[in-house]
């Protein structure tokens, strides 16, 4: 203990910093949620420059700069790149214990997107595994509506 | 390029939790330690570059509230929101620009009065990432798994880089966590996200540290001996972690080439006598070797296994336990430079490297070492 602690107790002045913040998608972030809450479609974004679809969907290519994105499908199964599962447990994981965290290459994407895996087996989950995508029957316009990937049977 | 010289620099003791010291009692102490090593007054100082996060702080433009334990009343004073490298990396430039020909610069963190994971799942892109309740460990460890499944680096290496570097902590009195521990002890830790376990993760840190720059006129007016910004190289990569190959780290290759290029190292193996470098968890000191030229790609656990990296090695990594043992985020990247800064001096006491005449120092920023910065020093 340091010395002048010994003399007195030490205070502490507890505060919590709570501000509502609203983050608005953007057009394309707008055509992204409608799709995926209209139609349980996941899109990305392709640059005929780059000759690559991204995901999540951007504006512009920040590759190239090109604007003239266009949209593709994507998904809804894709291939495990890595993943993790936590060992600890937090109030911001929107999921009970024993699931994992992943990014995962969807089928004509060609970057990963990073999200939750659920209903797998314990040790069954590996780099390169199929995964599909289960969507949320309630959607809600964020990417939630995604509840989490799980293993393809 | 112009000269610029570390003249003077100045750290706090890290610790869990530094109860004794508010933000500007920490500032002030470094801001002092590196005037006094230097030989200089604060009316002597030109300019200020303040390194802190609002987030981490709990305050908005956290850097006005430290403006008087600085000196900076009534000085020019900028701000780098990032880590404490890229604040030095500023500070150089602004010796550079002429306009100034000192730079105090410094950095303050306490990550013990805030909840880590929620600061750090903030970094996160709020539309598209950030619900997944994403943080800093469960990122980092899908990195570690991305690079250890490519280059079938195993989880025995990763320990030996928390052995070594605890190990060395015990010759740094500022280290927080100098520790007598074995690979056994490593593996048995608590997995936080897996492959990362407990003692593969740098801790909870609070510090400050503080570096003054100066051009070649004024670090003659110095006591302290100047040691010499010979190359300084900055690149980042893509912010989403799926845009990115996180096995690899293309844009600490490209840093690292163009500070060597500007120090003139060719072949940084054996020109460069000391690391101090970024290690937030053990499997980044590896990745980051393989990232900076030491080695090919995935050839760092050789490196380790074969005690390269050790004190007593051809390329000591981290002599000063590096960040496994102190880790004030945002200063730690500062620390890496006044570590390798004392190393050249000689100056380094019991963790001092044997004739070093060249370091290295590294500091990053952002998710899974989204940006880095890479500088060359020497006497």
């Amino acid at each position: 203990m340091p010395k002048w602690l010994e003399e007195t107790e030490e205070l502490v002045h507890s505060g919590r910093i709570k501000v509502p913040y609203t983050w608005w998608v953007g057009e394309t972030g707008t055509d992204f949620f409608n799709a995926l809450m209209g139609e349980k479609k996941i899109m990305g974004t392709y640059c005929s420059k780059c000759e690559m679809v991204f995901i999540p969907p951007r504006k512009a290519c920040g590759r190239c700069f090109n604007e003239r994105m266009e949209w593709r499908d994507v998904g809804p199964e894709g291939t495990l790149i890595t993943y993790t599962v936590p060992g600890y447990r937090s109030d911001i994981h929107p999921l009970e214990p024993g699931f994992a965290y992943g990014i995962i290459k969807l089928d004509s994407a060609d970057t990963g997107i990073t999200h939750l895996i659920s209903e797998y087996e314990e040790g069954e989950i590996k780099a390169g595994m199929r995964l599909e995508a289960v969507f949320n029957e309630e959607p809600q316009g964020n990417i939630l509506d995604i509840k989490y990937f799980r293993p393809v049977k | 390029m112009d000269k610029v010289a570390i003249v003077g620099v100045g750290q706090t003791k890290y610790e869990r939790k530094k109860k004794g010291d508010t933000f500007a009692d920490m500032v002030y102490e470094v801001t002092v330690k590196a005037l006094d090593d230097a030989g200089l007054t604060i009316a002597d100082v030109g300019n200020v570059i303040s390194v802190s996060n609002d987030f981490w702080d709990g305050r908005t433009i956290s850097s006005m509230a430290i403006q008087d334990a600085c000196g900076s009343r009534h000085k020019d004073i900028s701000t780098v929101e990032g880590d404490g490298l890229f604040g030095a990396l500023y500070g150089a430039m602004r010796v550079l620009s002429g306009s100034f020909d000192t730079t105090l610069v410094v950095s303050h963190m306490k990550c013990s009065q805030s909840r880590m994971n929620l600061i750090t799942n903030a970094m996160f892109d709020p539309i598209y990432t950030r619900a997944l309740g994403l943080d800093s460990i469960t990122s980092c460890a899908m990195q570690a798994r991305a690079y250890m499944d490519t280059f079938g680096i195993t989880e025995e290496q990763c320990a030996k880089v928390s052995v070594k570097n605890h190990g060395n902590a015990k010759n740094n009195p500022l280290a927080q966590l100098p520790m007598d521990i074995t690979v056994g002890d490593v593996m048995a830790s608590g997995m936080l996200s897996a492959p990362i376990k407990l003692l593969d993760a740098s801790p909870i840190t609070d510090g400050a540290a503080a570096v003054i720059l100066a051009d070649e006129k004024a670090a003659k007016k110095c006591k302290s001996k100047p040691v010499w910004l010979k190359g300084v190289g900055h690149c980042s990569d893509a912010y989403h972690l799926g845009d990115r190959d996180l096995a690899r780290s293309p844009a600490l290759k490209k840093a690292a080439e163009k500070a060597y290029a500007m120090a003139g190292v060719t072949n940084p193996f054996k020109e460069v006598d000391v690391v101090e470098l970024y290690d937030t968890f053990t499997y980044q000191e590896l990745m980051w070797l393989e990232g900076l030229g030491f080695c090919e790609e995935g050839g760092a656990g050789r490196l380790i296994d074969e005690g390269v990296t050790q004190m007593a090695g051809e390329l000591p990594v981290n002599p000063s336990g590096g960040c496994l043992s102190a880790h004030a985020v945002l200063v730690a990247g500062l620390a890496r430079l006044i570590e390798s800064t004392l190393q050249i001096r000689g100056e380094a006491g019991d963790r001092q490297v044997d004739d070093a005449k060249t370091a290295l120092a590294h500091g990053i920023n952002g998710p899974c070492g989204q940006g880095h910065c890479v500088m060359v020093i020497g006497a």
